[in-house]
């Protein structure tokens, strides 16, 4: 029998700003094993339910995780009309849809950004994130806000898109898409970006299934797995498919995001044009009472979004499953069998949000 | 002989922060902000670091890895605490995990409020750090010079720290970064003289 060494990995690294932790267990080079163990950033704000009433605490939910920030304030508030029956209005919808978008197109270019950034091409993450910055600043322009927006309330959403505004949304879209295409072929035609991620860490579909992984993770493994199918917002009236690979390796994932983006780029053109007129929140009285379900898409996959009420102000209880944590399992099984040096780059293959995973 | 001011190189640290802080730390650095342009280059390794960005509160888990981050860093250093959870602590101030800012753990420089930070915000924060490790670094040299190198000790961090006292209070607006700072001015004191009768023995 070889000899077998563990190698700590994290909390502190390099691919990712987020404190991860593994244990590697490592024979000649090769993982046979990864142990992960969490809890750096758990703040324990699920437990604020306690502390702020139903309205407030929408913006809590929207600080669990910086990035898909939207989405949490999003699916939180989805939860609480859900238990109280409240009809948002067709606009509010429209906007949560195209905003929600916009966040899923700045979290990818993240992600390819870094991504670039694991394989050491620096030179393409700082393309990814010049053009990042375009959505942002479309982001700040309609909702103040450049990472933490808080335009969702219970009820609706706080701010409208203007048409001066949408014109920019429509402008920007154009020019990212012009620049997404130019630097699309490096990620996936390149000879060295391919060298690093054609055919690694592969995970088959019966492998994600049995899992459970969740996301574009699952989609480039061959599973047609999206929540927006659901139509909850203004997804129900737009047209998209749900984009999937069968390869289920690095270069699987990467070419999935990268034609999410273009898909996402679509379905806010969409949303633009279908804007319907009207109120942009409904009014909101009495207190919650009853428990809900709701499950999103988040830009790493699906997250679900449990609330309980007891007729006060503050809930009973707030939870919140996200999709790193379901992908989590599907990481250690990526790395079984991998180098080494490639343990940075599978980790970003997942999408990692510790922030959301841990709370 | 050397100009290290501008070349400083940063170490970022996410404590227990909601990312949002994070990624603008990461966005300063990437050309649009550009923070680059002063040299500062962003470093995995905290041996190699002079900035230590912190973001996000401390919690009991990661208490431990700020203080070893710091401690690996060579002297002089300067830490800089970005967006109001490394402040204060900010909205999860009330959370039972949360110990508080980053300052219940290690002695912070610079307070950069913000929910999230925003980038000039953040790029004016190592800006006044910059300033803020020359300083230092001449007081360190200084220190050098009169006690000779010494790895495993070697300088009284106290003494270095009141260099920056005056600095800081220009920086620090907010009631409660201003009485922590009136503590990290009371305790340096105090350790400074301990410090100096164990050296004359």
């Amino acid at each position: 029998m070889k000899k077998r060494s563990i190698v700590p990995y994290g909390p502190q690294h390099p691919v990712l700003p987020e404190p991860i932790h593994l244990d590697l267990v490592i024979e000649d080079e090769k993982i046979v094993e990864a142990i992960p163990s969490v809890g750096f950033i758990h703040r324990g704000l699920e437990n604020l339910v306690q502390k702020r009433d139903f309205n407030q605490m929408a913006y809590v939910a929207e600080r669990v995780c910086g990035i898909c920030s939207f989405g949490h304030g999003f699916g939180y508030c989805e939860a609480i009309e859900d238990i109280m029956d409240i009809e948002v209005p067709d606009r509010a919808k429209y906007l949560r849809t195209i905003w929600f978008e916009l966040s899923r197109m700045h979290s990818h270019f993240l992600w390819l950004g870094l991504l670039a950034d694991g394989f050491g091409f620096e030179n393409l993450f700082y393309q990814c994130w010049r053009i990042r910055e375009k959505i942002l600043d479309v982001l700040e322009l309609t909702t103040g806000g450049r990472v933490i927006f808080s335009v969702n309330k219970v009820g609706g959403v706080m701010k409208d898109i203007t048409p001066e505004m949408a014109g920019a949304i429509l402008d920007m879209l154009a020019s990212v898409k012009k620049e997404l295409k130019a630097i699309a072929p490096t990620f996936t035609e390149d000879y060295a970006v391919k060298s690093r991620l054609v055919g690694v860490g592969v995970l088959t579909k019966q492998q994600a299934h049995d899992l459970g992984c969740a996301g574009p993770f699952a989609r480039a493994s061959g599973i047609a797995t999206d929540m927006r199918k659901l139509g909850y917002a203004a997804y129900g009236d737009i047209d998209f498919d749900v984009i999937t690979s069968n390869d289920g390796d690095s270069y699987a994932r990467c070419y999935v995001r990268i034609r999410e983006i273009f898909q996402s780029i679509s379905i806010i053109e969409q949303a633009i044009e279908k804007l319907p007129e009207g109120e942009l929140a409904a009014a909101v009285k009495g207190n919650p009472k009853g428990e809900s379900f709701i499950r999103i898409e988040q830009p790493r996959g699906e997250a679900i979004y449990y609330v309980s009420a007891n007729g006060s102000p503050h809930l009973d209880r707030m939870r919140v499953r996200t999709p790193t944590f379901a992908n989590l399992a599907g990481l250690c099984e990526t790395l079984k069998g991998a180098d080494y040096a490639d343990v940075g780059l599978l980790i970003l293959t997942i999408d990692p949000c510790i922030s959301c995973t841990e709370r | 002989m050397f100009e290290i001011k501008r070349s400083p190189w940063v170490l970022h640290y996410d404590g227990s922060s909601c990312n949002g802080c994070d990624i603008e730390v990461l966005a300063c650095l990437t050309p649009v902000y550009d923070a680059e342009r002063f040299g500062i280059v962003n470093t995995g390794d905290p041996m190699q670091a002079d900035i230590l960005l912190i973001t996000g509160g401390i919690n009991s888990q990661n208490a431990p890895v700020v203080k070893q981050l710091y401690d690996q860093m060579p002297r002089p250093k300067v830490v800089c605490a970005i967006g109001v959870c490394a402040c204060t602590g900010g909205i999860f101030k009330d959370c039972y995990n949360i110990l508080g800012g980053a300052d219940t753990v290690i002695p912070v420089d610079i307070y950069v409020p913000g929910c999230a930070a925003r980038p000039q915000a953040i790029i004016d924060g190592i800006v006044k750090a910059v300033d803020l490790f020359e300083k230092r670094l001449e007081k360190h040299k200084e220190w050098v010079r009169i006690h000779g190198e010494v790895h495993d000790d070697p300088v009284d961090e106290n003494e270095v720290r009141e260099v920056g006292t005056e600095e800081t209070k220009t920086t620090t607006k907010t009631e409660t970064a201003k009485t922590e700072k009136a503590k990290s001015e009371t305790k340096p004191k105090s350790n400074k003289k301990g410090k100096k009768s164990r050296r004359k023995k």
